[in-house]
């Protein structure tokens, strides 16, 4: 190891985080799964406790373990070689977020062109919609279902359509981020970050004001209206969860960024959260196109 | 650019510098190493294999006769389901992940995986949701009884109280599968050995690598299924419900986009495996070694457009029964590709029978079979009469006992002398070996009669005339079950001593993992390998 031919690999010793990440997940799914069990007989439980319990642990874990990865690397024992496992794996995480979110969208296209209009009688269908509900009407959005349920669309324009704004325009702000580190221009670093960070809340406060507008007002759309409602929520909700984790990290990286971590070169944190950042916009005009315009 | 390995051991100073290991739990809990985590997916994988294979016991004993009379129906299918779901995720797919930690950085020449932590989380996942699978039989209506495939409405509408522990486990199984996975292509795009090109991989690590690419895309997919099961169950939502617009029908349609490409999962390793061991006992190099990467890469590709063959039965529109039959038998093509280049690489070789080659030999025939059925089962009208039958049963298990576990056999008696620094005790293994054949065949092979005479699958009581073929079918099981018992001592008896292991111990075996001694040490390859 005293001749510096090679480039080192840093094999890390024992880890106690893993564990701790192991039985975190395995009291949110204990948790989890209780709570929801009793969820329709209102029965009392320790389920939501120990999913709470869990969702604290987990974020200990994160904290903890991430923290390792950062004094590590801030202490020089990462290599080049180390910095493409990262963004290897990185890259495949949000590959699998994207066939997580492809499950959905497949569930909205199947909807939309198979079930809804068998259901109204198409293709070799007649007899079903005859026998089973004649008085169904084949629409999408779905406003009223074969049992009856009724349900108003959320349309495209207003919150939806300033959203995509937002969303779009932090994409470019993150962008812009990004190439100002690259130069080394911390100022406007910062500047661009914090202006990211500013869109993806203002998204997030703007979706929730949608889902209040959805369930409070007299739209009667809710997450049991029926298959629009279904996929409206599912996916918009995924989103909103995957929009609220990317905006942690970008304030996770600002905070860095205050403490003065990252160089032109060595940024891997950074580049991570923007992909992740860039991952989420790109859903959401998905989203935009096939849940609200079409 | 070449790296050198730099462990780290700043909390422990016993002095040892190479096998800074800690001693009790504590070193299996906490560890990063790539051995240790492989042999905790081993020896996981084998206890699940024995529960799984208790409750298959239990399902051959109420069918030894017709009649209801060890278990009452629900529990009957509780045992079919949770044994499908052990089997499929908690034994084949840990044994493989085991196999691949164990045997990927040293086959590449690689300090140990890409981001070893991870990999211990990925591994200690796995104890957790299976214990809640199994806690399940305790909960109020018992464990899973909707079928491994738990096919909506049978999980929504119909299951009983302990659906959402059977979703969350499953989602942290898969969360498990995603980590382990991404931690395999990292390892293998990243720490090859200078040399070391694609081209150059053993076609073991390939195989590997296109299988954990098959895992980051379709477990998400998964999980994105057992949510939909959820929220229709608990949340009011009706994706599978047509009162709501929705369809049970997407459901096989979700399932079967991650179940198709999942059983490929379960079948490239084992021809990585097999792609080792048949060469190594022909002493000659395999035959055709290109044409297996790119036959690995179009099966993987074709698994997932294949997916509708499980479901010609459910009324799909004609054209899509056409184009799920002609691409499922395209299938063939590919698969025939390797079946053919396993036999050249026989052809002429100077063969000896060692363990490792039985198994291995014993495979291909038999997967051949399983693939046979398959093609069989491809053929859209055929299938209306196959489907559901013992035929699918039978199929399904010669492409995944005979199959999947016979290579894993193949690979751990391949490799225990390197695990274990010794060698096994031939006798007993070949013991293993032929009683593990002849009872897996009795075990399987009547059932393609019983499917096509009309026997129905995933059921407690037949009709009296398939008395004859169950009786000895459950004769069959009860001896493989046993027969694997046969496995354990083999291993127990190999790490606690025999014959001292060389560093090679079979001549005809090549690859990086023989120039290292028996038992491999602690850290192999802190200073990577020149590759020609
Ligand atoms: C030549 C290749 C193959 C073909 C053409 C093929 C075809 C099929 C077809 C058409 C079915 C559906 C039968 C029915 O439900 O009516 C089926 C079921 C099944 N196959 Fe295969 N298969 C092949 C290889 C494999 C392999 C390699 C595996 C696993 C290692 C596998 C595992 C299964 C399983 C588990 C089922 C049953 C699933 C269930 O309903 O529980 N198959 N196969
Ligand atoms: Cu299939």
């Amino acid at each position: 190891m005293s001749s510096k031919e090679y480039e080192s690999y840093y094999v890390p010793a024992q880890s106690h985080w893993p564990i701790i990440g192991a039985v975190a997940l395995f009291l949110i799914a204990i948790g989890a799964g209780k709570y929801v069990s009793v969820l329709k007989t209102g029965e009392a439980s320790w389920g939501g406790y120990v999913l709470l319990f869990g969702i604290a642990m987990i974020i200990y874990m994160v904290w903890g373990w991430f923290s390792n990865v950062i004094n590590e690397s801030m202490a020089g024992k990462y290599s080049h070689q180390m910095d493409n496992s990262f963004k290897q794996g990185m890259s495949w995480f949000i590959f699998s977020e994207v066939m997580f979110f492809a499950a959905f969208f497949g569930a909205l296209f199947y909807a939309r062109m198979f079930s809804v209009p068998w259901l109204g009688g198409e293709a070799n269908n007649a007899m079903t919609w005859e026998v089973l509900w004649p008085e169904f009407q084949a629409t999408w959005p779905l406003i009223k279902t074969p049992d009856g349920t009724e349900t108003t669309a959320m349309g495209w324009y207003g919150l939806p359509l300033i959203n995509t704004i937002l969303l779009l325009t932090s994409s470019v702000t993150a962008h812009f981020a990004h190439v100002s580190l690259e130069q080394n221009k911390r100022p406007q670093l910062k500047a661009w970050m914090w202006a990211t960070v500013i869109l993806g809340s203002v998204f997030l406060y703007l979706q929730v004001l949608e889902y209040q507008h959805a369930y409070a007002d007299d739209m009667k759309l809710y997450l049991d209206s029926g298959i629009y409602g279904n996929t409206f929520f599912m996916l918009t909700g995924f989103h909103g969860m995957h929009v609220t984790l990317g905006t942690v990290m970008l304030i996770t990286m600002l905070v860095r960024i205050y403490k003065g971590h990252f160089t032109p070169e060595n940024h891997f944190a950074f580049k991570a959260a923007s992909w992740y950042w860039h991952f989420v916009d790109v859903v959401w005009v998905f989203l935009f196109v096939f849940v609200y315009v079409l | 650019m070449t790296t050198e390995a730099i462990h780290d051991s700043h909390d422990n100073h016993d002095g040892e510098h190479h096998d800074h290991k800690m001693t009790g739990i504590k070193r299996w809990l906490l560890t990063t190493n790539h051995k240790d985590i492989g042999s905790m997916y081993l020896w996981f994988s084998f206890i699940m294999f024995l529960t799984g294979g208790a409750m298959a016991m239990v399902i051959r004993a109420e069918l030894f006769q017709p009649g209801l009379q060890i278990v009452d129906p629900d529990f009957f299918n509780q045992m079919t389901t949770v044994h499908g779901l052990i089997m499929v995720f908690g034994a084949i797919m840990p044994a493989f992940t085991g196999l691949a930690n164990w045997m990927i950085p040293m086959m590449v020449g690689a300090p140990d995986m890409a981001l070893p932590r991870l990999n211990n989380w990925s591994f200690w996942i796995l104890p957790f949701a299976f214990s809640i699978l199994l806690a399940s039989f305790f909960m109020e209506g018992g464990a899973p009884n909707f079928g491994w495939t738990f096919y909506a409405p049978l999980s929504t509408t119909y299951s009983n109280g302990s659906t959402a522990f059977f979703v969350f486990a499953v989602h942290i199984m898969g969360i498990s599968s995603i980590m382990g996975a991404i931690n395999i292509v990292v390892t293998i795009m990243n720490m090859r050995a200078p040399g070391m090109t694609y081209m150059k991989m053993p076609l073991f690590v390939w195989t590997f690598f296109i299988t954990a690419y098959l895992l980051i895309a379709v477990m998400p997919v998964l999980a994105g299924t057992v949510t939909m099961v959820l929220t229709d169950t608990y949340f009011g939502t009706s994706f599978f419900d047509a009162a709501g617009g929705g369809d049970p029908v997407l459901f096989q349609h979700i399932f079967w986009f991650f179940g198709h490409p999942e059983v490929y999962i379960m079948i490239l390793p084992a021809f990585g495996i097999v792609s080792t061991t048949i060469p190594a006992f022909s002493r000659k190099k395999l035959f055709g070694y290109s044409s297996m990467v790119y036959a690995t890469a179009s099966i993987a590709f074709l698994s997932f457009i294949v997916w509708a063959h499980h479901m010609f039965t459910t009324g799909m529109p004609l054209f899509g029964e056409l184009f799920f039959m002609y691409c499922t038998m395209l299938i063939a093509v590919p698969t025939g590709v390797k079946v053919f280049n396993w036999v050249a690489t026989m052809w002429r070789g100077a063969i000896s029978f060692e363990v490792p080659m039985l198994f291995s030999i014993a495979f291909v025939i038999l997967f051949t079979i399983g693939g046979f059925s398959g093609l069989m089962l491809a053929l859209t009208p055929v299938d209306f009469q196959y489907h559901d039958t013992y035929f699918v049963v039978a199929h399904f298990h010669y492409v995944l006992v005979t199959g999947a576990l016979f290579s894993i056999y193949a690979g751990a008696y391949y490799w225990l002398p390197k695990w274990t620094g010794f060698m096994f005790d031939e006798t007993l293994a070949k013991a293993h070996f032929w009683c593990s054949l002849i009872s897996v065949n009795l075990l399987f092979f009547p059932m393609h009669f019983l499917g096509l005479a009309g026997m129905p699958r995933r059921i407690p009581d037949y009709a009296l005339q398939f008395a004859d073929f169950n009786k000895w079918v459950s004769i069959g099981g009860f001896a493989f079950g046993l027969s694997q018992l046969i496995f354990l001592w083999v291993v127990i008896k190999c790490i606690k001593g025999g014959e001292k292991a060389p560093a090679k111990p079979w001549d005809g075996a090549e690859g990086l993992e023989w120039t290292v001694p028996s038992p491999a040490p602690y850290h192999t390859f802190e200073t990577p390998p020149k590759i020609d």
